[in-house]
């Protein structure tokens, strides 16, 4: 079959008809899947809270509240259990690690003490700095019902209470600078019932 | 000091090529011989500035305000093709010879993964547009720096004694490897 | 050509990644494990074969001068598709692919595809063609997939059948290119002994 020949208007129709019919296309799977990628983002969010808080009962998807720090912002994400506040998930970020960018979601109790850490996403070195996954090592078991009061969130080459990754001292101090951060964001929002002494 | 830091990431860190494996087909197809890999990179350099400067407004300004996101693939890479039948005219009659030289490649940057790519993570990065522009001109050099490293270590792999099943793309493949470990190095110093 | 031998081209005789060194960069930036490879060449898979059948169907409605930014426009479409399927059904394989999902329009393989087969045969032959070079693409990609899994990760589809870290080298970038190379090698002396 011969070809259309390339006239000017036959360019334009062709291109704007093929644009179109993509764009509508387009539009329909877009309305499509939606709610279904809402849905499954709601889902990857949820499973990083459940990761570091006991069981609870209340949607923290809609009861979060948006911290911004260091030209960034952290969302603390209100954690209940028929009703009574039984703690806060913090999805807290830190730009220093070996690659660059990483989020964690930190659990604290309502005095402030960290129920545990978990790592949302990030782009570090495989065998190494990956070990800062819950599933890879037992790097956050020691945060785990540890105060920042009390427990220095630092490396312990920085002078503070934390016992790095072996071979991975960037990503662990990253680590420990995100925890500090939603630390800091928690109290700054919402106080803590701790009694410093 | 932002900004150096972005073109020693661009440039050495995550180095377009060997880190994030994007800008492999010219690499490969481009690198036999010096001369070629460099007029490549300068047409790559044009393209990706502007296409990253064209598609981060179009993304700021008319997509987002939108909601039209999901169009953010075809704005795109059409925005890639014109910029590239652009520079194919322009350099028609600027350069005849270089236009020869680069042949059917000219065409091919609009393939060129790492141009969209480059694109895409300007605006996944959520930069500000200078940034971008500084985040674009860090990728092109480092792709350049790749691409221009490997054609001269290429020609030199050419007169060596190669074992016949590896001779080519194959032991191109390992040199590369191995100039991407090299760059491993670099990590942490951003 | 027979149907079948129009087919089976695209597996190995002319393999997309091992002999005609096309779409290369998902090949090494996704082929962590075997799972993200055959991923990938699924979903690329799907583009190639539905941009193969529109080319194919519209191609005397094309004026010449406007082949290449119809076939990107169509192309592009279906990769924005896969990108929000996936988005929504496969969360989890979409954050692994990344940014390599919306480059699948960029995939040579797909426009080269287009240009060269679909836009000069009819719609079956267009189709089995499509097919034959995906299944090839996406044999390619989780067979390097694989092998950087078993010798990186110590594990294969997600098993791991080994304690501790496997060769890290081979899940970092330079595995990626050594890997390939070899694989091509290997996939070279196949061709010639099936010649």
């Amino acid at each position: 079959m011969a070809k259309k020949d390339s006239t000017f208007g036959n360019m334009v129709i062709t291109l704007s008809v093929v644009a179109l019919v993509a764009a509508a296309l387009l539009g329909g799977i877009y309305e499509l899947t939606k709610e279904p990628i809402r849905l499954a983002e709601l889902r990857k969010k949820n499973e990083a809270i459940e990761a570091v808080v006991p069981a609870f009962n209340n949607t923290p998807s809609e009861e979060f509240v948006k911290y911004g720090i260091d030209g960034d912002s952290l969302i603390l994400y209100t954690v209940k259990m028929d009703d009574e506040q039984i703690g806060t998930a913090v999805e807290t970020f830190t730009n220093n690690g070996f690659s660059g960018n990483f989020k964690l979601m930190v659990g604290f109790a309502p005095d402030g003490t960290i129920i545990d850490v978990a790592v949302i996403q990030h782009a570090e070195t495989p065998g190494l700095g990956d070990k800062m996954e819950q599933d890879k090592s037992d790097f956050h078991v020691q945060f785990q019902g540890q105060h920042p009061e009390e427990f220095k969130l630092a490396v312990v080459k920085d002078k503070g209470d934390v016992d790095a990754i072996t071979a991975s001292t960037i990503s662990s101090r990253a680590y420990c600078e995100a925890v500090q951060r939603a630390y800091d964001a928690l109290v700054a929002v919402k106080g803590t019932t701790h009694n410093s002494n | 000091m932002e900004y150096i830091l972005i073109i020693i990431a661009a440039v050495f860190v995550s180095n377009i090529v060997l880190n994030q494996f994007l800008g492999i087909c010219p690499f490969i197809g481009v690198s036999s011989k010096v001369e070629t890999a460099v007029g490549m990179t300068g047409a790559v350099t044009f393209v990706m500035v502007i296409a990253t400067i064209v598609t981060y407004l179009i993304f700021k300004f008319i997509l987002l305000p939108l909601e039209l996101t999901y169009l953010r693939t075809i704005t795109f890479i059409l925005v890639i093709a014109s910029l590239v039948q652009m520079v194919e005219i322009m350099l028609k009659k600027i350069s005849p010879p270089l236009y020869q030289a680069l042949g059917i490649f000219l065409p091919l940057i609009t393939t060129n993964c790492a141009v969209l790519g480059v694109a895409v993570l300007a605006v996944q990065k959520d930069f500000n547009l200078l940034e971008s522009v500084v985040f674009a001109i860090g990728n092109a050099i480092g792709f350049g720096l790749a691409l221009i490293t490997f054609s001269g270590i290429r020609e030199q792999l050419d007169m060596a004694n190669v074992p016949k099943q590896m001779k080519g793309v194959p032991i191109a493949f390992i040199v590369a490897g191995l100039l991407a470990l090299a760059f491993m190095g670099f990590a942490g110093i951003a | 050509m027979s149907q079948w031998k129009n087919f089976s081209k695209g597996l190995l005789k002319e393999n997309a990644v091992f002999v005609m060194f096309l779409g290369l960069c998902p090949t090494l930036g996704v082929t962590t494990s075997a799972v993200n490879g055959l991923g990938m060449g699924l979903a690329t898979t799907f583009v190639l074969v539905m941009s193969n059948i529109v080319v194919s169907l519209i191609k005397s409605q094309i004026p010449d001068k406007v082949r290449i930014p119809a076939f990107i426009v169509i192309i592009a479409t279906f990769v924005t598709v896969v990108e929000m399927v996936m988005k929504a059904y496969l969360p989890s394989l979409f954050d692994a692919l990344g940014l390599f999902i919306p480059l699948i329009v960029v995939n040579c393989l797909v426009l080269g595809r287009a240009e060269a087969f679909a836009s000069k045969n009819n719609l079956v032959t267009s189709l089995v063609d499509g097919l034959g070079m995906g299944v090839g693409f996406a044999l390619a990609l989780t067979a390097l997939g694989a092998v950087r899994e078993i010798l990186g990760s110590g594990a294969i589809f997600g098993l791991s059948f080994l304690k501790g870290d496997g060769m890290l080298l081979f899940i970092l970038p330079p595995g990626a290119f050594i890997a390939l190379g070899y694989l091509i090698v290997l996939a070279n002396k196949l061709k010639e002994k099936t010649a």
